[in-house]
């Protein structure tokens, strides 16, 4: 193998437990030269898992001074250590770049020597796309935590989006696992680039030619199933982040267990927690998109997600009150609440019932889940029902027409002891 | 009653126009050459001339009433070049210019669903066509790259490839309906291929790539590889999002 293919491999592969891989949120424009950012963001191909490969996501090292017991490129891991040079990175991503392979560019990279001297490694490699190739796609920065403030600000002048892992969702998970670190080191930069990001807003509406400043926010990643918390817990930890930092994602990533050395780790071979994590995201989108309150789903009382039904029928069957909602006159906001609508589906039903009462045929067709959401809403034809059945029943009835990826993964796992 | 017209968009318009200015009843579309024409041809059938300035007419009409963007739609589904989608089409710009300007939001109605989902697919394969196509550098500097979209949608990529490759010379090629785009660093022109040409594209045997372009197609195999993880493996989700009819044209999906 090649000496810059081995590499790739390497660093590649190190780079992939980082789920992250958006390209969105940016609008870069193209000033003659290279590249544009996608506003909306573009996955070119998928892996074999499903995951979407938008950027060409890399570390610039797996040398690493930290030994983080979840991560691949801990001090103490027998592995393969490779490192790129500056050239090397900017040469792929754009030969990448012109074939159409990808959106842009994800780096990263273990700790060096110390937080400074790799963030400032990164900036070269950064400025030198910009400046140099006159590159304006997307760029993803790893912020090294840690990295002075100068260092930082100046990054955020190039890159569309930042980033800081915040690794386990408890600063009492990550202790465990990963001594040397702390929330608070990934806090503080957080919350000195969301200042800048106000403070260049605040700006470019008084003078015109502001640059931009990590015009595509930031992002954090927890890593599920680790350490012991619940989804209450990690979800919020979430809100709370939502909140205090303004980050675009928080992304919820299945820990696949890569140490056999630890013993406080799930087992190698063990199967990563994968319908879990969906359930965390499908939390993200209710309260993100959905209007729902985290104690809506998530509380004391019920402090885990159910993993055979999703969280909005979850939510549906504890709270049966609120249902049936008459889709031809309940308004959008209780019509998003229906188990099996979304928000699109939801903007079809408001937009139609304008032209005449809807009926179940006209709604089934409209893409809704049918078979989640007829135990709860109330079309034009549908038949009065005396009294109303109980949740119990109605969870059954769907659980056994949906055939789909729950009962798959059941079987999976089971299959998988033979 | 019968329209025959050439089975392009402006005669797709002029139809319309025909419409509004005899009022024929039970109007069908019907393109020229199509299996059905020889068949079900009656002496009341029409031959629709397309006309531009008719064509025109009836887009800025459309424009009127919709904005641009919306109207817009309409040449979108057009290029489904779904029969189907193309009578919805019809009957929807009839209503809309008899009154009733919002019937696009009645989903309710199986005409205009069957529009919306049609104008979904082809939005769809617009956008995949942005991110599956893949460029090889021939020995000259010129990227180009061969499709065979589901959807006629080259139309609706040219400016995104523009503005983001400006700097490069690229040529985009549909072999399913055989022409292509070349942009020269300047302009976006449609191209015809001769045969001979064709086949230089299509076979990698006549154009002289880049040395390098096997390095980095190459290294680009290397990544895909390196970058799954096999403990998450989902094939379902894979096939879903990347339908094996795209493979053929995708480097990373070459063995």
């Amino acid at each position: 193998m090649e000496r810059i293919e081995e590499k790739l491999k390497i660093l590649a592969d190190a780079a992939k437990y980082d789920v992250s891989c958006s390209s969105s949120g940016s609008k870069r424009k193209n000033t003659g030269r290279i590249g544009d950012a996608s506003a909306s963001g573009i996955c070119h191909t998928y892996t074999e898992d499903g995951r979407c490969v938008s950027l060409l996501k890399i570390l610039l090292t797996n040398h690493c001074i930290y030994d983080c017991a979840f991560c691949v490129s801990r001090r103490s891991n027998d592995v393969k250590r490779a490192a790129f040079t500056v050239e090397e990175v900017v040469e792929l991503t754009m030969n990448f770049y012109r074939r159409n392979y990808i959106e842009g560019l994800f780096l990263s990279s273990g700790i060096f020597k110390n937080a400074d001297f790799t963030m400032e490694r990164l900036m070269r490699i950064v400025k030198k796309l910009r400046l140099e190739e006159k590159y304006n796609g997307y760029i993803h920065l790893k912020t090294i935590p840690g990295a002075s403030e100068e260092l930082i600000k100046e990054a955020g002048l190039y890159v569309d989006r930042m980033s800081i892992n915040l690794e386990m969702p408890t600063e009492v998970g990550l202790k465990m696992v990963a001594p040397e670190k702390d929330h608070e080191s990934v806090k503080k930069p957080l919350a000195f680039v969301q200042n800048q990001i106000q403070e260049y807003k605040a700006e470019s509406k008084l003078i015109k030619h502001t640059p931009q400043f990590v015009p595509a926010g930031q992002s954090t990643q927890m890593v599920i199933g680790a350490t012991p918390e619940t989804d209450l817990e990690i979800m919020n930890v979430a809100k709370t982040f939502y909140n205090d930092f303004k980050l675009k994602r928080v992304y919820y990533s299945g820990y696949i267990p890569i140490n056999t050395e630890n013993s406080l780790l799930p087992q190698v071979g063990s199967r990563p927690p994968l319908v879990r994590e969906n359930r965390l995201y499908q939390t993200d989108w209710l309260l993100r998109f959905y209007d729902f309150n985290l104690d809506e789903i998530l509380n004391p009382k019920h402090q885990q997600l159910d993993l055979d039904i999703d969280p909005k029928l979850s939510w549906a069957l504890r709270n049966p009150q609120y249902f049936p909602i008459d889709i031809n006159t309940a308004d959008y906001k209780q019509i998003i609440r229906i188990p099996g609508v979304g928000r699109q589906s939801a903007m079809k039903i408001i937009q139609s019932r304008k032209f005449g009462r809807l009926s179940e045929y006209q709604v089934k067709k409209m893409g809704i889940a049918f078979n989640r959401a007829r135990h709860f809403m109330r079309c034009a034809d549908t038949p009065i029902i005396l009294g109303t059945p109980s949740m119990e029943y109605v969870k059954q009835t769907i659980l056994q027409r949906n055939s789909t990826k729950y009962l798959t993964t059941v079987s999976d796992t089971q299959l998988s002891l033979f | 009653m019968q329209y025959i017209f050439d089975g392009t968009y402006n005669g797709f318009l002029c139809c319309v126009f025909e419409y509004f200015e005899y009022k024929d009843s039970n109007v069908q579309l019907q393109v020229e050459g199509d299996d059905a024409t020889q068949t079900f041809l009656f002496d009341s059938d029409k031959s629709i001339i397309t006309d531009l300035v008719k064509a025109k007419r009836v887009q800025t009409g459309l424009q009127k009433h919709l904005g641009k963007s919306i109207a817009m739609d309409f040449f979108r589904v057009f290029l489904s070049e779904d029969r189907k989608a193309w009578a919805a089409s019809f009957n929807i710009i009839c209503q809309i210019f008899s009154g009733k300007t919002n019937i696009l939001g009645n989903y309710g109605s199986e005409e205009v669903l069957y529009f919306k989902q049609t104008l979904k697919k082809v939005s769809r394969e617009r956008h995949r066509m942005k991110a599956f196509i893949r460029f090889s550098r021939s020995s000259d500097g010129m990227f180009f790259a061969v499709i065979e979209p589901d959807f006629n949608v080259l139309p609706l990529i040219t400016t995104f490839f523009k503005n983001r490759y400006a700097d490069q010379k690229w040529l985009i090629y549909d072999v399913k309906r055989k022409y292509g785009l070349l942009y020269d660093k300047e302009n976006v022109m449609e191209v015809k291929l001769s045969p001979e040409e064709k086949h230089a594209l299509t076979t990698d045997t006549v154009i002289t790539l880049d040395e390098k372009d096997e390095h980095f197609q190459n290294l680009w195999k290397r990544y895909y590889q390196s970058t799954n993880i096999e403990a998450r493996r989902n094939m379902k989700l894979h096939l879903q999002y990347v339908p094996k009819r795209y493979w053929k044209y995708l480097v990373e999906k070459q063995v």
